[in-house]
């Protein structure tokens, strides 16, 4: 397991080094000075030079490569140039919000994804395996932020059941809580849903035409068993592994659905940030994405390996 | 190619053609998802011709009317016609699916097929960038690089095109592989064809077809991309429509004028779900297993 991951780990290095470089090129590239906007109005040239000195902007851009990886690596990611606070310390006090609508996303796609794609593979070909590809479709072809609009209209305008936007910490009122963060996961869930569908009702086909379901079925067990104990178990390997690798499309989705719902989450951050030219901000949060999108396939890997008992042998 | 083994060849091309069309006529969501398409394509390219308002006229007695004889979708908050916007939006949503998908094609094809064919270090190269770029998720990447290089379509279609490159690179290195050491390849390579001559005639239009369906579906995406990405603000610009502008402002008058919101989403949800049961139809239609 331990020489497994250490292996992963060593093939993930070079693509880490990669994604910094093309974070902090992407900063490079940009037109005109970044500085201008720091030194605001008066724009004086002794102003600018001394900014310049103190954020090393006249050294080599290798040594400025470094220098910046070097600060990354220690968890500075530089200073907001709109708030002024370190990006690291940004980004630490809107991951909460994130990661709160991230699980409960989760939680909606798993519930209706799962169950949805055992169903539409053991019924194949039958009306309700038709009605499952067309609703996962649909959900896949559903932009999420109108998805959003249309609830909000509903849910919230017209049935006033629940609050349109805003966030309530799960340390304040949990209640209250939940019923704010519900609409915007079941929006962020349902896309995630349909993946989570389609990959379950795949991995189910393979294993319903299997020998030992057959044996099972031979044996006498009730369908419920066949299907969930011996079928499903078999087929949560590539299912649990997914919910990791899903990963990238729920930071995606977060994006969207924040500035919707006006969530001060990860994703609405990076949009204020992009508006308001606070480039620090949006290269640490696609450093951190990408790092953390390698991570997630790196848990996936591990979890592959401890649930697949043929590659523990090996 | 001998004389007498070409007509035999163009003989079972054409019976492969066939049974493909036929595949993919009895493929009654495809054909759905041909017409949806079909019908989207058209209104975008008669959008200049078809009688209706000029998109951009404002009308200060027709601000945010619903639908009715004179307005059929209603009007907008500044009494513009919807339904003349989203004809003319669609152009933008199609053509954003379409150009970025072709740049993704153009930088990632050959790329691939780089990798794929030539192996060792290219390939590590190639690989190694290709996995960077997967990493960041494809929206993020796409909102980055459009903040990088400025709001507007051409530089939201660049970016979206430069995001999805490394979906082409891998599946395209990925065909080669399984391509490269056939038969026919190893025969073209011993009879000193060059190696552009083997690359263009024999390895490109036998890796293409899974291309073609991948290119369906990223329009997909692609379609979905411009209107978030119209949505923030950082695709197409006022005062030219856009599905994802006109839902941005949209979102603003949901209690007032709901008709502005329903719309643009709606056209957006049947277009990419066109594109995706044409893609699907299609990967049916060209699975050889499937035979």
């Amino acid at each position: 397991m331990l020489l497994f991951l250490t292996r992963r780990i060593l093939i993930a290095l070079p693509t880490i080094i990669l994604i910094s470089i093309f974070v902090f090129a992407l900063q490079k590239l940009l037109p005109g000075d970044p500085l201008l906007v720091l030194a605001g109005e008066e724009r004086d040239p002794a102003v600018l030079e001394l900014l310049r000195e103190k954020y090393r902007l006249n050294d080599p851009i290798v040594v400025q490569y470094f220098t910046w990886v070097s600060n990354a690596l220690q968890g500075d990611l530089g200073i907001s140039l709109r708030t002024n606070q370190p990006v690291t310390e940004l980004m630490l006090q809107k991951l909460p919000v994130t990661l709160q609508l991230a699980a409960m996303s989760m939680i909606f796609a798993l519930v209706i994804g799962v169950p949805a794609g055992i169903l539409s593979a053991y019924k194949k070909g039958s009306l309700t395996d038709y009605i499952a590809n067309v609703v996962a479709l649909s959900g896949l072809s559903i932009p999420n932020f109108w998805l959003g609009i249309m609830l909000i209209l509903l849910v919230s305008v017209k049935w006033q059941l629940l609050p349109a936007s805003g966030y309530v910490p799960l340390s304040e009122d949990f209640l209250q809580s939940i019923r704010t963060m519900l609409m915007p996961s079941f929006v962020l869930g349902t896309a995630l849903a349909a993946t989570m569908m389609r990959h379950t009702r795949s991995a189910m086909l393979g294993v319903l035409s299997a020998d030992y379901v057959r044996t099972a079925r031979a044996k006498g067990l009730t369908e419920r068993r066949v299907v969930l104990k011996h079928a499903f178990r078999n087929a949560l390997t590539p299912i649990v592994t997914l919910t990791a690798l899903l990963f990238g499309e729920l930071v995606a989705g977060a994006v969207l659905t924040e500035q919707i719902f006006t969530i001060p989450g990860f994703g609405k951050m990076v949009v204020d940030a992009v508006f308001n030219r606070d480039y620090a901000v949006v290269q640490g949060i696609v450093l951190v994405t990408a790092v953390g999108f390698i991570f997630m396939n790196l848990v996936a890997d591990a979890l592959y390996f401890i649930l697949n008992p043929r590659l523990r042998g090996q | 190619m001998t004389e007498t083994t070409a007509p035999m060849m163009q003989e079972q091309l054409g019976k492969a053609e066939n049974r493909v069309w036929k595949k993919f006529r009895s493929h009654r969501s495809a054909l759905l998802g041909g017409i949806l398409v079909s019908f989207f394509v058209l209104i975008a390219v008669l959008a200049p011709i078809l009688p209706i308002p000029d998109p951009a006229t404002t009308s200060w007695s027709a601000v945010r009317k619903a639908p009715s004889m004179a307005h059929w979708m209603g009007t907008d908050e500044i009494g513009r016609d919807v339904m003349a916007r989203l004809i003319w939006g669609a152009q933008a949503s199609l053509l954003a699916g379409v150009v970025s998908v072709g740049i993704a094609m153009c930088l990632g094809v050959p790329l691939g097929i780089l990798a794929g064919y030539f192996g060792g270090w290219t390939d590590a190269i190639i690989s190694r960038c290709t996995e960077a770029l997967l990493a960041a998720p494809f929206l993020i990447l796409a909102i980055a690089l459009a903040a990088f290089l400025g709001p507007s379509l051409t530089n939201a279609m660049i970016a979206i095109g430069i995001s999805a490159t490394p979906i082409f690179i891998r599946l395209t290195r990925g065909q080669v592989l399984n391509v490269r050491s056939e038969d026919y390849v190893d025969s073209a390579r011993a009879i000193g064809l060059p190696t552009p001559k083997i690359l263009r005639r024999y390895i490109l239009p036998n890796v293409l077809p899974p291309i073609l369906v991948q290119a369906t579906l990223t329009i997909a995406t692609a379609i979905i991309a411009e209107a978030s990405l119209s949505f923030l603000g950082l695709g197409q610009q006022a005062p030219a429509p856009s599905w994802g502008s006109m839902l941005n402002t949209a979102k603003n008058f949901l209690n007032q004028a709901p008709w502005m919101a329903m719309w643009p989403g709606i056209s957006i949800f049947l277009v990419v779900l066109g594109f995706n049961l044409l893609g699907d139809g299609l990967r049916d239609a060209l699975d050889p297993r499937e035979h």
